[in-house]
């Protein structure tokens, strides 16, 4: 049996990233930020507060905010490596001339391109599943604490990855790698912001500064997705908590 | 598209990059055999060949290649090329580039293998097929492309520069795959610079200057008019005048004086003419005019 033309391409994406030690990199990074997370969690049990172990309400909530920063520098990691592994995916096989040999095949630009964007959303998945899984893994053995929506969370996460990747790979058929890269990361940092600024306006129910926040959304949607799975993180004591306090969101961002 | 059509046909092309016209009002159309694509460097003829291959998009004009529309999958099945820009997936080794090639081509998995030794002998690298392309220099890395180009014994071989990274040897060698391809009855698409490659392997030329052909057809036909070296003594100055009219005249070292661009079927009327200026005339030996002082005369006209 053979292949289409893009599964063709797609695997060629996934044997470059291996070849070329990126999957070994990230998975040598993540293995230590998993190592860095288990050994603060696994630290909590340590904590005194007038002489008194924490009550076990209040161990929980440390938890539960600990992963979500971890998560949230996760994220951003997925998110940018996901941008520099996809601006120069087209846009450098263009300029070294490899593209030219592999389009004058019987294959059609949009073959190649949706080949690329497969290869890169495969690489995106495999890795984001395997080490959120890891982390919520090593965190409930550690601690016995699951967050309450953990499928949401990875499709969340998963989400806002993708939808970067795509972004920065569209940016590719036209940009050369470096400019794409640097468009998309600051884009990425610009909706975060955004939704940070919107969630200011929110609080203060100021109209103008949360139109900001939702224009900045529709450029892209990452941000959004954080949110989302920052509350499928969240505990519900949490969001609780927190209602009487303002914008969930507001909170989540100061962790 | 019939059967009829030739393997490599442009009609009317013009490309244009903004105010750069690449390619102007192009016509051109190969049948057979080697074919020579001739020309300075920003002549167009990379140009072309992308349009060939639908890799860019003429800005206006038609044809065809390998009996299919520019860039369809009809046409790009049967075809090698090999780019001017050749570099390879470093991260690969030459057989998986290779392989990676025979899978998108379609070719019958069963036949991978016997075909990439195939190339790899052809082209001089059987016994590096497991290296890495990465370690491979500029030359082998082109060896690699014409490789790649040969894979599956296509119809159409386009080949843009095949040397430009290759030292005699591999000069000789590209000479040598190009003329078997030809006893195969492939027909070869040669962008080239270089007189020399051209002269020694092609059927059929044409020299492009600013995205114009401005001389085609058969080699021979093309060096059609060609120069006369004459020995003579007590030529006068009237004499040269006279003698003028038939050519451009160059003086040698060793005395004679070379007339170029001379129809052949006047040097018998150069010879009385000089006769009759008073000359005597030692020697006449007509010379094949090389392709470079043909292409240089074009260029300057
Ligand atoms: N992608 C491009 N963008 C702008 N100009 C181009 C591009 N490709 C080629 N050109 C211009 O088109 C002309 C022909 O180029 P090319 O076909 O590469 O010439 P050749 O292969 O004969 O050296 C040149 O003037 C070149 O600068
Ligand atoms: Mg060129």
């Amino acid at each position: 049996m053979t292949m289409t033309p893009a599964l063709v391409v797609a695997r060629q994406v996934v044997r470059e990233a291996a070849r070329r030690r990126l999957l070994l990199a990230l998975i040598l990074l993540t293995i230590v930020v998993i190592a860095l997370t288990v050994w603060g969690v696994s630290r909590i049990d340590d904590l005194r507060n007038a002489g008194q172990p924490l009550p076990e309400a209040q161990k929980k909530t440390i938890v539960s905010q600990l992963l979500i920063l971890v998560m949230f520098m996760f994220s951003w990691v997925l998110s940018l490596a996901a941008v520099f592994i996809a601006a120069p995916a087209i846009s450098g096989e263009l300029e070294s001339g490899i593209a030219l040999a592999l389009l004058a095949r019987p294959m059609s630009r949009a073959e190649y391109v949706v080949g690329k964007w497969l290869g890169l959303v495969t690489l995106v998945v495999v890795y984001g599943v395997t080490a959120a899984i890891i982390e919520l893994v090593a965190v409930q053995v550690v601690s016995g604490y699951l967050p309450p929506h953990p499928v949401e969370f990875l499709g969340f996460l998963l989400s806002e990855g993708v939808v970067i990747l795509t972004f920065a790979l569209m940016l590719s058929t036209r940009l050369a790698g470096m400019v794409g890269g640097v468009i998309a990361a600051i884009l990425f940092g610009i909706a975060w912001m955004g939704g940070i600024v919107g969630g200011v306006g929110a609080a203060f129910n100021n109209a103008t500064i949360t139109h900001v926040g939702t224009a900045t959304k529709l450029i892209l949607p990452t941000d959004g997705l954080w949110r989302g799975a920052v509350w499928s993180l969240e505990p519900s004591l949490v969001i609780a908590a927190q209602s009487g306090l303002g914008p969930a969101v507001v909170r989540s961002r100061e962790v | 598209m019939a059967a009829t059509s030739p393997p490599i046909q442009l009609e009317h092309v013009t490309k244009r990059y903004g105010n750069v016209v690449a390619l102007n009002d192009l016509n051109l159309s190969v049948q057979e055999g080697v074919f020579g694509f001739l020309g300075p460097n920003g002549a167009g003829k990379t140009t072309a060949v992308k349009i060939l291959l639908g890799l860019t998009r003429a800005t206006s004009g038609s044809g065809s290649l390998a009996g299919g529309a520019f860039g369809s999958k009809g046409s790009l099945g049967h075809i090698g090329y090999l780019p001017e820009l050749f570099r390879y997936q470093s991260w690969l080794t030459a057989r998986e580039v290779l392989a990676l090639h025979c899978e998108l081509a379609r070719i019958d998995p069963a036949k991978w293998s016997t075909e990439i030794d195939r190339t790899l002998a052809i082209v001089g690298l059987a016994d590096r097929g497991t290296s890495r392309v990465g370690t491979f220099s500029k030359g082998m890395q082109q060896r690699l492309g014409l490789g790649v180009a040969l894979l599956d014994d296509p119809a159409v071989v386009l080949l843009d520069e095949p040397t430009s990274a290759l030292d005699p040897v591999g000069r000789h060698d590209v000479r040598e795959i190009i003329r078997a391809l030809r006893e195969r009855g492939t027909v070869v698409f040669l962008n080239s610079h270089l007189l020399s490659e051209v002269e020694q392997v092609c059927d059929g030329v044409a020299i492009v200057d600013r995205g114009k052909v401005i001389a085609q057809g058969k080699l021979d036909e093309l060096l059609g008019t060609s120069s006369v070296r004459v020995r003579a003594s007590g030529l006068s100055r009237e004499g040269r005048t006279a003698i003028a009219r038939f050519g451009e005249l160059d003086d040698g070292a060793d005395g004679a004086i070379t007339i170029r661009g001379i129809d052949r079927e006047r040097i018998p009327d150069l010879v009385s003419a000089i006769v009759g200026a008073g000359a005597r005339v030692y020697a006449v030996e007509p010379q094949h005019e090389t392709l470079e002082e043909r292409f240089l005369r074009l260029l300057g006209q």
